[in-house]
């Protein structure tokens, strides 16, 4: 089987590639195109005016299964996936059972090497059933392919267990994703605790609920030399927190997810739950903030943090409905608005999907070096779409960005060779 | 002049205009109440329905005697929060009770926003009657249709809303309400019970009585919920009183003719003294009838006509 994607600007930032060029692949694999002198056998995909890049990771989507499917399964989260331009997603533990032992993470596994159309690395849990009192097995984890532990969803509020966790990992170089919540501080609140939580009399989430938490982790990974990674970081204070820490040397990174770099507060308004999210969306200080923090490197990569729900559990009173976005399918196509928007800058916006989270992770992904697994994504940064959760292939159709129309959107993904998407669809069964 | 509005969700969105024309309907409504006999024909053939998914008698009793005085046929239904958590959808329900043929729903209901879902899917007019901390608009209505009685205008006064600002439905209509026709309001209250940027609508926030009722020509004083001294909100009831139950004394600085305010039910002794609650400045029961005023005002330009068939 031979590839060759014809005619595209090519993206690499790990091979400081930013050029009209062809990328073959051979065999599932990258190929260098030095030495190639026959073309004819290669099925050729033209990406004239397209945009190709290595396959696109997301460190933190919810992918359910196992537990509760009825929310999102593994071959609904990686179509999602494969549809929203990803080709390698990392899944969070808290399923059920939790992913807190090999077992079950080997379930997921072989489950995604069954079904899944695009790369699932499963993540495990800190703690025993995540509820942060004892460790996991986190050597046994490893073993069975975890990529990272986290027990997100849930903070781990006793630090010493913090302190434990983020110690114990440094044997195996795994960071330990923090979910960054002082849930008294939290407690009860919908929204960002400001101006628009006081005129829609929802309870607000102070922002020092993740700050306080941020700094004690980061004061614990100096403590303990672990590597602390800050999940989906929403404030100007984390921000500031990670980026003092990186300068002061602490092994931190952090993630930003697409909703609170682009929506603010004000969105609430509507009572619509498809804006309830956790963290919350912040007010238009703290989004200029995580702009800032992508920019300067102090965020090291754009995740989604999909959390797709079933419709009851959003089509319902504010207080009740459940926390987050099903963003899988728009991550990108918002993320290249920031770029229409000169907000940041194309190659910055692959370098945060692609060799970001690959370093955070210490995986070998996120570039078109030759010999690597051939995953590829592909942007027509002139595709114009309304965003339409009924198209998703996510069962979770709660979007924040519904009806919004965004242009630049993923057209092709290639997992290992294989095109699973043509035009934004999935190609194969 | 017609109401435009399908429904009456807070008093944030209503123009000036709006405001008025409601409470210049209230008006004639009030002498219906007056009669000997309390009954106007103009929403016969009209039915409404309170649902009440937070304990309330006064509001509720107020609406639905609203709608008997204007021939509307009215049906109240008290539900508890915790068995709709567990039984039917909300959606459910309200397009049960839509189904039976209703013109307008009034509910409460202890979440924000909740009133304005509702109205999303229904085609029956929805009118909130109070939704968690959000808004209260027809107890503002009420609140400003006394102020407008005894002072005559409502433009240039200083109001002072004294309390529990952070959860106060009342207190948010109020501000909505009364800034659009130039008030000067002061919020008043311990600095725990602040909401964030509450600034940011115009208002002035104080934390000391003395300053912040000096010169003022209205107070509103707050019921305080009891249940908020275990929250850790604030230490005790009784230092509450201390700092901000309104006494003789404490209003020596208002202006001679201040007029006080109370949605109900009074903690006397807490945020307000009897001295104070049964002088003549008082005007809690009042309010109470213009209650009922300020609703028929509300149902029929809802449900029946402009305000000219009945002012003529």
């Amino acid at each position: 089987m031979k590839l060759l994607i014809r005619g595209g600007k090519v993206v690499d930032p790990a091979n400081g590639i930013n050029d009209g060029r062809d990328v073959a692949i051979i065999d599932g694999k990258l190929a260098g195109l030095n030495g190639i002198s026959d073309l004819s056998d290669f099925q050729v995909i033209d990406a004239t005016g397209k945009i190709v890049c290595p396959g696109f990771i997301d460190m933190h989507v919810h992918l359910r299964e196992p537990g509760f499917e009825y929310k999102e399964d593994i071959v609904t989260g990686t179509r999602a996936a494969a549809a929203g331009g990803i080709t390698t997603v990392c899944c969070m533990p808290n399923t059920e059972p939790v992913i807190d032992n090999a077992a079950v993470a080997s379930f997921v596994v072989d489950r995604a090497r069954k079904a899944g159309l695009v790369n699932v690395l499963p993540i495990g849990a800190i703690t025993k059933k995540q509820e942060g009192n004892e460790l996991s097995e986190i050597g046994e984890l490893v073993s069975a392919g975890c990529v990272a532990v986290s027990d997100d969803g849930k903070p781990v509020m006793k630090a010493d267990i913090m302190r434990n966790a983020l110690d114990y990992t440094k044997m195996f170089g795994l960071p330990v994703l923090s979910h960054c919540e002082d849930l008294a501080l939290a407690a009860d609140g919908q929204m960002h605790e400001g101006y628009y939580s006081t005129i829609y009399g929802l309870k607000g989430i102070p922002t020092a609920a993740e700050e306080v938490m941020a700094a004690r982790d980061i004061i614990l990974a100096r403590l303990t030399g672990g590597h602390v990674h800050i999940c989906h970081i929403s404030t100007r204070g984390s921000v500031e927190l990670i980026r003092q820490a990186k300068k002061d040397g602490i092994k931190v990174t952090c993630e930003a997810t697409p909703h609170h770099l682009t929506l603010t507060d004000e969105l609430v308004g509507s009572y619509d739950a498809d804006t309830k999210v956790n963290p919350p969306l912040r007010s238009t200080e703290h989004v200029e903030a995580l702009l800032e923090g992508l920019n300067d490197g102090t965020i090291d990569c754009i995740v989604t943090d999909h959390a797709p729900h079933h419709l009851e559990s959003k089509d319902c009173e504010y207080n009740l409905a459940a926390f987050g976005i099903s963003g899988l399918e728009t991550s990108v196509a918002v993320c290249m608005n920031l770029v229409n928007q000169g907000k940041l800058s194309l190659e910055k916006m692959v370098s945060l999907y692609t060799t970001g989270p690959a370093n955070v992770l210490g995986i070998d992904k996120g570039t078109l070096t030759p010999g690597m697994a051939a995953d590829v994504t592909i942007i027509d940064p002139e595709k114009v779409k309304i965003v339409d959760p009924a198209e998703f292939y996510s069962r979770g159709k709660n979007s924040a960005f519904k009806g919004m129309k965004l242009k630049g959107w993923p057209v092709t993904t290639i997992v290992a060779g294989n095109v699973v998407t043509e035009n934004g669809r999935i190609v194969t069964p | 002049m017609k109401f435009e509005r399908k429904d009456l969700l807070g008093l944030r969105d209503l123009t000036k205009e709006e405001i008025e024309h409601i409470l210049y309907t209230a008006a004639p409504m009030k002498d219906v109440i007056k009669r000997d006999i309390k009954k106007v024909p103009t929403l016969r053939g009209k039915a409404m329905v309170t649902v009440f998914y937070e304990p309330s008698t006064r509001t509720r009793t107020s609406f639905e005697i609203a709608g008997k005085y204007l021939s509307a046929d009215t049906v109240n239904l008290t539900v508890s929060t915790s068995s709709v958590k567990k039984g039917e959808s909300l959606k459910d329900t309200i397009k049960t009770i839509e189904v039976m043929g209703f013109d307008a729903m009034v509910v409460r209901h202890s979440m924000s926003g909740t009133p304005h879902y509702i109205a999303r899917n229904t085609n029956m007019r929805v009118i909130n009657a109070g939704d968690g901390a959000n808004e209260h608009p027809t107890q503002a209505l009420l609140d400003m249709f006394s102020i407008l009685e005894h002072k005559g205008t409502l433009q240039g006064l200083k109001v002072a809303i004294v309390g529990d600002i952070l959860h106060s439905r009342v207190a948010r209509s109020n501000i909505y309400g009364l800034s659009k026709f130039g008030c000067e309001i002061r919020v008043v209250g311990p600095s725990t019970l602040m909401p964030p940027e509450l600034e940011k609508l115009g208002v002035k926030t104080y934390y000391h009585l003395d300053e912040a009722l000096d010169g003022v020509d209205v107070i509103n004083v707050l019921r305080i919920q009891r249940e908020r001294q275990h929250t850790g909100l604030f230490p005790s009831l009784d230092e509450y009183a201390s700092l901000y139950m309104i006494t003789p004394e404490r209003i020596r600085n208002a202006q001679d003719d201040v007029l006080i305010l109370h949605p109900g039910p009074m903690n006397r002794g807490v945020e307000i003294s009897s001295e104070i609650a049964d002088s003549t400045r008082a005007v809690i029961n009042e309010q109470v009838t213009n209650g009922v005023a300020v609703r028929m005002a509300l149902l029929f330009l809802m449900m029946g006509g402009s305000r000219d068939e009945i002012t003529n």
